[in-house]
């Protein structure tokens, strides 16, 4: 049998993603209950970057399965030492039954998954993807929404650096949902994922530089990062401009939703927290039951 | 006017390459000043089929399957003949594979492919080669430096 890995969102039909997501409810069940799955198998979480977040729910998720959860964070010291990449792997990969990788290099989760006999679960490689994050907004739209299909999803921030990004474009088209780009010049989405996109779905995707919420059913934001422009001054305005105030949702639908990947410094006030607008934090609590339910499927577990 | 250029006895002969493409493709071959066996090299000559085509003759060199995917890569549908004993003994179109395997670096220098040793892959999508690994797409030139 070919083990299951999970390393891109290219690599997801409609289909299999519709099966996590009612997987998924039922993981949400089973947490609540206590419901284990297995009893034996380890999940090891190989994060060469550090990520708080996606390491700690990686790990709960495992642990409400019933799987004992282990992380390693290799440092650089390890690294010099010249062990290389696919010697670690061989070794983690006689250590456990699925591996959890994060590595800044693009492809790291794929070549390690071609390595590695158990199965690999890619919790980010460099720039390229992160696929349990885009399955987690992909959910969260679609629990609060009822459908992501004819939706209108604007996605606003420096849309040209934010990994998470790409990939929910692709989502999006894949699952029908009509999207717009919001981003300062200079910091707008690379041109051959749009163009794959719509290629691939026919999305209809609009481009602007100016945040208007009047037509959006999703906001989904993104930071831009100071660092990003040569003049302060330049960088202050645009932050300013792509910060989202409340003034802005006056325009907004009473039921458009706020995601946000998290963690946020301050492109979203804190105010906004308080608004009915805002989901971002159970955004991130669905990172558990998603992530169960990809485990729970790599580790061919039943009985759900 | 016509130029003709003498026969080989052992070697390979590209013909219907995209005219201007010729010098691409000696560089595909590492043809250098090195080089000691006999070359030809023709440029911008008609053709019925292409208007105007380059064409390579090379002494020596029996092109293998990694250099004509290679060579797919700027000269789709040229037409390859290998020639041994002065006799064409295989001719065939140079037609670019579903996947590239083995045959190009990653241009990408953050992709894990040129730190681990591993066979670089591209498959051909319709907006050019995207690589296995680090998923980015490239046109089949940036493949060639
Ligand atoms: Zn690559």
């Amino acid at each position: 049998m070919k083990k299951k890995d999970l390393i891109s969102i290219r690599d997801l039909g409609k289909d299999e993603i519709e099966n996590l997501f009612s997987l998924a409810k039922k993981m949400e069940g089973a947490a609540k209950s206590g419901k284990k799955f297995f009893n034996d198998k380890i999940v090891f979480n190989l994060f060469f970057e550090p990520s708080t977040r996606t390491n700690l729910s990686f790990q709960a998720a495992a642990a409400r399965l019933g799987c004992t959860p282990v992380a390693f964070n290799p440092q650089v010291g390890s690294v010099q030492k010249g062990e290389t990449f696919s010697d670690t792997i061989k070794i983690i990969d006689g250590y456990c039954d699925v591996i959890v990788i994060r590595h800044a290099l693009e492809g790291s989760a794929r070549f390690a998954s071609q390595i590695a006999e158990h199965p690999v679960i890619n919790a980010g490689d460099g720039g390229n993807q992160h696929p349990t994050q885009t399955l987690i907004d992909l959910y969260t739209i679609s629990k609060i929404k009822g459908k992501i299909k004819g939706l209108s999803v604007h996605l606003v921030g420096d849309l040209k650096h934010a990994r998470a990004m790409r990939s929910l474009l692709y989502g999006l088209g894949m699952f029908g949902a009509e999207v717009t780009l919001t981003a300062p010049v200079g910091l707008e989405m690379d041109p051959a994922i749009i163009n794959e996109v719509k290629e691939k779905f026919g999305t209809k995707i609009r481009l602007t530089g100016k945040v208007d919420l009047k037509d959006a059913d999703v906001l989904y934001v993104c930071r831009v990062q100071k660092e990003r422009f040569a003049d302060p001054y330049e960088a202050e305005k645009i932050k300013k401009e792509f910060r989202i105030n409340p003034e802005y949702l006056e325009r907004a639908k009473d039921d458009m939703i706020i995601l946000h990947p998290l963690p946020k410094i301050d492109e979203i006030p804190e105010e906004v927290d308080k608004s009915k607008h805002a989901k971002y934090f159970e955004q991130a609590r669905n990172g558990i039951p998603i992530r169960m339910a990809v485990l729970y499927t790599v580790l061919g577990g039943s009985g759900a | 006017m016509s130029i003709n250029v003498e026969p080989i006895e052992s070697g390979s002969v590209i013909d219907h390459i995209k005219a201007g493409r010729g010098l691409k493709v000696l560089r595909i071959l590492g043809i250098s000043e090195e080089f000691t066996g006999r070359v030809a090299l023709v440029m911008n000559v008609t053709s019925k089929a292409m208007g105007k085509k380059d064409i390579v003759k090379i002494e020596g060199i029996h092109i293998d399957e990694k250099t004509a995917d290679k060579i797919s890569l700027i000269a789709p549908n040229a037409s390859l003949n290998i020639v041994k004993n002065s006799k064409v003994v295989e001719k065939r179109k140079v037609v670019m594979p579903e996947v590239l395997i083995g045959v190009a670096k990653c241009p990408n220098p953050k992709c894990i492919s040129s730190f681990e040793s591993s066979e670089t892959r591209f498959k051909v999508e319709k907006m050019g080669l995207r690589c296995a690994f680090c998923e980015r797409v490239f046109q089949p030139e940036e493949l060639l430096s």
